[in-house]
């Protein structure tokens, strides 16, 4: 039965944590370039499911509505004004400009939100649903893991079946023949960034109610989003959607059989292990970057 | 129709093209043939906008130098990169839908066209890209180049790694597809083959065009038939 209950609640949290893989794998995939702004990113979804509820009174998942819509467009801008800049520069140029958005991001919210972490509490933040007489799903996350199914659906099916989704695919696995078939690369970044950030948001707003909201807390999620990213292959979509599963069933286990200081530290042994025996990834081709 | 003038171009500092002049009317297939790094792909790079270049490259009188390469892709410059460079994750419709982005409307009439052409890539149509092998690739990337209404088709080694019979069919093809209206730049070290079906073929060496001609004057030049020929 624990085992069971442990198991179930891995996959729903880890299918939040795919969420935010799978935005920064698509950027990666894209653009090949690692977004260490991602955390921050979703500490912005966070805040933003925040203020919806309590000054505008909409309901975090109903806010997702907003939000994504939002964040594509602040991620489509951000990726115009700054990224696009060092999108042919080496990874470290990359890596310090991501790093520096996202510094400013945290140090702004920690101005204008101060650094008291906030709590997100809905009429039914701390309910559950009892299945198979014992095993009990909090309603939050099952939320959470309906609506991120359905996100994933959908982005599935615009990459796979839409003529820009394709375009995006496309870039991705060959940037210099997408310019030859004519596509914008430069807008298909643009386009790419936006999504990444829009996932990224969308991930922030789905653990809001589950999780303390602080200026910070975009920053242990960067790390198991790139975790998450490298354990399924960088750039595959699908990767890191598995990717995330596995987290979240290796931390819940871990909490329920060792102790939950112990599950970063299990988390990380099998993405060593990973990287030693498969550094591809689980779902990644070899001879990729 | 493209007029190639006092081109330089080249990766970073390091000069590959050096005030290369080429002409291309309508209607004919040009060759320029010449050993592995003597600059042939540079210059359809340079053409199709995928490196910076100076000196002057006009299409019908428009030059190409300040546009974007997806931009030139508009205006019906198509280039088929060297090493067939397709999408190995995508099928082959998949492919062929990437290679009519810009021509939408005439996707489906488009795709019969390939077919008709390549009927082989028809029976494949559901395969992965990536497990096809180097002649069918071939064929694909040339089908992908097609579906974008090209007036002037830009190949580069589309022969390279081919058995002697998929090379038949490359070459067959590039003179059916120039018979439908479609002007062509092959750029080869297939010397032979690609001269003989052209109208005219410059020889580029190091960067630099060294000899042209009609293919026939070409192929009978003692200097080419030493260097590429064998004779």
């Amino acid at each position: 039965m624990f085992f069971l209950q442990s198991l179930l609640s891995g996959i729903l949290t880890g299918g939040v944590y795919a969420l935010a893989g799978i935005g920064m794998s698509l950027v990666f995939g894209v653009m090949n370039i690692s977004n260490f702004a991602h955390g921050d990113l979703m500490m912005l979804g966070m805040y933003l499911a925040y203020f919806a509820f309590t000054l505008l009174h909409i309901d975090p998942y109903i806010s997702l509505l907003l939000i994504i819509p939002t964040a594509f467009l602040f991620g489509f801008i951000v990726e115009k004004v700054f990224i696009h800049r060092i999108i042919s520069h080496p990874h470290q140029n990359q890596i310090l400009l991501t790093i520096g958005l996202g510094l400013i991001m945290s140090n702004t919210a920690l101005l204008a939100f101060t650094s008291d972490p906030k709590i997100l509490t809905t009429s039914y933040s701390s309910s559950a649903v009892h299945i198979l007489g014992g095993i009990s799903l909090s309603v939050p996350l099952l939320l959470s893991f309906t609506i991120t199914c359905g996100i994933t659906g959908i982005l599935f099916l615009f990459l796979s079946k839409t003529t820009t989704g394709l375009a995006l695919w496309a870039t991705s696995q060959n940037r210099e023949a997408a310019q030859l078939m004519g596509i914008n690369v430069a807008k298909m970044s643009a386009i790419a960034f936006g999504l990444g950030t829009a996932l990224a948001a969308t991930a922030g707003a789905l653990i809001a109610p589950t999780y303390y909201i602080h200026p910070m807390a975009g920053h242990t999620f960067l790390l198991k989003a790139f975790t998450i990213c490298v354990l399924g292959g960088l750039g595959s979509v699908v990767g890191a959607g598995v990717g995330g599963i596995i987290i979240g069933i290796v931390e819940s286990m871990s909490s329920t059989y060792l102790s939950s200081d112990w599950k970063d530290v299990v988390v990380f042994i099998i993405f060593l292990v990973v990287l030693l025996l498969r550094p591809q990834g689980l779902l990644g081709k070899k001879g990729e970057q | 129709m493209l007029n190639i003038k006092n081109l330089n171009a080249g990766y970073g500092e390091m000069p590959v093209l050096k005030n290369i002049s080429i002409t291309i009317a309508e209607g004919e297939i040009v060759s320029v043939v010449g050993s592995n790094g003597a600059g042939k792909s540079t210059l359809l790079k340079a053409i199709s906008g995928l490196i910076k270049s100076k000196g002057i490259i006009t299409y019908n009188n428009e030059s190409l130098q300040a546009l974007p390469a997806h931009a030139i892709v508009q205006r019906g410059i198509i280039h088929v990169p060297e090493g067939r460079k397709i999408f190995p994750e995508m099928s082959v419709i998949e492919n062929l839908i990437m290679g009519g982005f810009l021509q939408r409307t005439d996707r489906k009439e488009n795709m019969e066209k390939v077919f008709t052409l390549f009927p082989k890539l028809a029976d494949r149509r559901n395969q992965l890209g990536g497990t096809m092998s180097g002649g069918e690739q071939q064929m694909l990337a040339i089908g992908r180049g097609l579906m974008g209404n090209p007036k002037l088709l830009l190949l580069d080694e589309p022969s390279l790694g081919l058995s002697p019979l998929f090379t038949e069919v490359v070459f067959t093809a590039i003179q059916t597809i120039n018979k439908s209206g479609v002007t062509v730049l092959l750029v080869e070290q297939n010397v032979y083959q690609s001269l003989n079906i052209s109208n005219r073929g410059y020889v580029i060496e190091i960067g630099s065009i060294v000899l042209t001609g009609t293919g026939e004057e070409l192929l009978n030049n003692q200097d080419v038939k030493k260097a590429f020929l064998g004779m």
